[in-house]
């Protein structure tokens, strides 16, 4: 029944991103970013699936298990003002600029706005390494959900092959048009299977009033933030959010929008669609304590699977599974299909063609390292143990290190390439540090203090970068006008 | 009114929502509102009241001239 259900869903994914192909257009633009025609709607739902992994079920609920109520305000609170806010403040304005100029990448962008080859093959660099983490994470993940949710019926490797193909199916045949229509449909299916899910094992448990109230009878502590999420760790979270600004798979789906009005859904609706799917999952990961008892460690990660095993099997569990695998895919598409559109354009064709090269090349070039990228994920996956989900929360860290190099990029005519290339030395030299130094501390904090390196990080790479960039010299007029015109007054 | 001061405002507000998101006051509050936990409550209104806060933003302090510029290309 799970696996029906599984192959069925996997069936209809692969479907819708085939139907894009019909009006596919032939060139590099249309593949890379649908010639940027998408509406509001099918951006909002690109950005939010983008950004939410198989985290925001598995584990939130896992995190809502171990440390209660207050996952919440640390983790889906915090990102419904601070990803909107980065959206509204540099989602248009990239995207006006990368229209203007035909951009189709974020390294291109960051190369020519301080004009230097150099700090985009750094940036190619850094990006890619803190993108192949959560590539892992997400295949491996539906690995292991697959294999769990079967009762080891079916092995982690199969889960993960079929996460591969089917992104692999409609990533290489539609593009970023199939990327977007997938990730619409995958985005819906995880929010409703999410609060269906919710209802149902609520209503098994006797309601929320009941059930609650045996968790605040047996966990009183679960109820409230106490000493679990101390008040600075709650402040220096709300710097992890900023990560989305230097994403290259968000950064991606910015450029395809009509207009810079299509950004406004996006922004408004953003927060909505965070409540919708993190209150269930936090719930019931805080109501698990009162009938899966007993769960250590990452153990915890599993409670939202061994509920539904335990109160809704069959059907249910099969849903829930194609839920896990629509949060996991409608993120790992746009991550291979930018990582696919940077090799191609940043480094093939910059370098190896010196932008002269055919629309049918590039496409073609692009379908073959989204197939290599993915083949490499999978091989990987097979050798590569559960630690890698660590990973997840230093990656973000690392990203949103990085996001005062876009705030430069956009807002400050006086930064310099040296600069942004200091501030991103500065990331690479206090992230391994603080990797070394936290890599086996479960919720490391700098001396215990509850501030996460994230803050540091943030602080050091923009006073760096300001110092820098004023005893440097500044890019070419020229260049600057490109990004900066006189006659236009956008504020 | 002037738009140098609406965007000006949608900024102040940002940043007082911001301060909003540590509900100090509520830490070891275990009392329940409206079935939940009121720590939980209050951020799940708080993600309601950002969009509609938001809503504002977009609406009153978008910024000018992005729509404008001739689809030139490379």
């Amino acid at each position: 029944m799970t696996l029906t259900i599984i192959l069925i869903y996997l069936g209809l994914v692969l479907g819708i991103g085939m139907l894009s192909h019909r009006l596919f257009r032939g060139t590099g633009e249309d593949y890379f970013l649908a010639t940027r025609t998408i509406g509001p709607f099918i951006l909002l739902m690109s950005l939010f699936g983008t950004h939410m992994t198989a985290f925001s079920l598995l584990g939130a609920s896992g995190e809502g298990y171990r440390t209660g109520i207050g996952v919440f305000s640390l983790m889906a609170s915090s990102s419904a003002l601070v990803v909107p806010v980065v959206f509204y403040t540099i989602g248009p304005r990239l995207w006006a600029i990368g229209k203007r100029h035909g951009y189709l990448t974020q390294v291109q962008f960051f190369r020519e706005r301080w004009d230097s080859d150099a700090l985009g093959l750094t940036l190619f660099v850094v990006l890619i390494s803190l993108v192949i983490p959560y590539l892992l994470i997400g295949v491996m993940g539906g690995g292991m959900t697959l294999s769990r949710i079967t009762h080891q019926a079916v092995p982690s490797w199969v889960g993960s092959i079929l996460v591969c193909l089917v992104v692999l199916g409609y990533v290489t045949y539609g593009g970023l048009r199939g990327t977007a229509w997938a990730n619409t449909f995958q985005t819906l299916v995880f929010m409703i299977l999410g609060g269906v899910t919710f209802f149902w094992i609520v209503d098994q448990l006797g309601g929320l009033d009941a059930a609650l109230a045996k968790v605040a009878a047996s966990h009183p502590e679960l109820m409230i933030r106490g000493d679990k999420i101390p008040p600075m760790k709650l402040l220096s979270y709300t710097c992890i959010p900023l990560s989305v600004g230097m994403f290259p798979h968000i950064f991606m789906h910015w450029l395809t929008a009509r207009h810079a009005s299509t950004f406004r859904l996006a922004v408004v609706a953003y927060p909505l669609c965070v409540a919708v799917v993190w209150i269930p999952s936090v719930l019931l990961g805080v109501l698990g304590n009162a009938t899966i008892p007993g769960l250590e460690g990452p153990a915890a990660n599993s409670v939202l699977v061994q509920m539904i095993d335990k109160h809704a099997p069959g059907l249910l569990a099969g849903l829930l599974a194609a839920g896990v695998f629509a949060a996991i895919m409608s993120s790992l598409d746009s991550q291979v299909l930018s990582l696919g559109t940077m090799f191609t354009q940043d480094i093939v064709r910059h370098y190896g063609f010196h932008d002269r090269m055919s629309e049918r090349r590039q496409v073609l070039v692009g379908r073959l390292f989204v197939v290599a990228i993915l083949l490499v994920t999978f091989l990987l996956s097979l050798v590569t143990d559960r630690s890698i989900f660590k990973l997840g929360i230093w990656s973000f860290t690392g990203f949103a290190a990085l996001f005062p190099i876009v705030i430069a990029a956009v807002f400050w005519r006086g930064s310099t390439k040296h600069g942004v290339l200091a501030s991103i030395g500065s990331v690479v030299v206090l992230w391994t540090y603080f990797f070394v130094e936290g890599w086996s501390i479960p919720g490391y904090t700098i001396g215990g203090s509850g501030v996460l390196p994230v803050t540091a990080m943030i602080l050091v790479s923009t006073i760096v970068l300001i110092v820098v960039s004023l005893f440097t010299a500044r890019p070419e007029p020229q260049v600057l006008e490109r990004f900066f015109p006189q006659q236009r007054n956008v504020r | 009114m002037n738009r140098r001061f609406v965007v000006r405002l949608a900024w102040v507000a940002i940043v007082v929502a911001y301060l909003l998101h540590n509900d100090l006051w509520l830490w070891d509050d275990s009392g329940l509102l409206l079935g939940v936990p009121v720590g939980l409550t209050y951020h799940i209104g708080y993600c309601l009241a950002v969009a509609a806060l938001m809503a504002l933003v977009v609406r009153f302090a978008w910024p000018d001239g992005l729509d404008d510029d001739p689809p030139t290309g490379r």
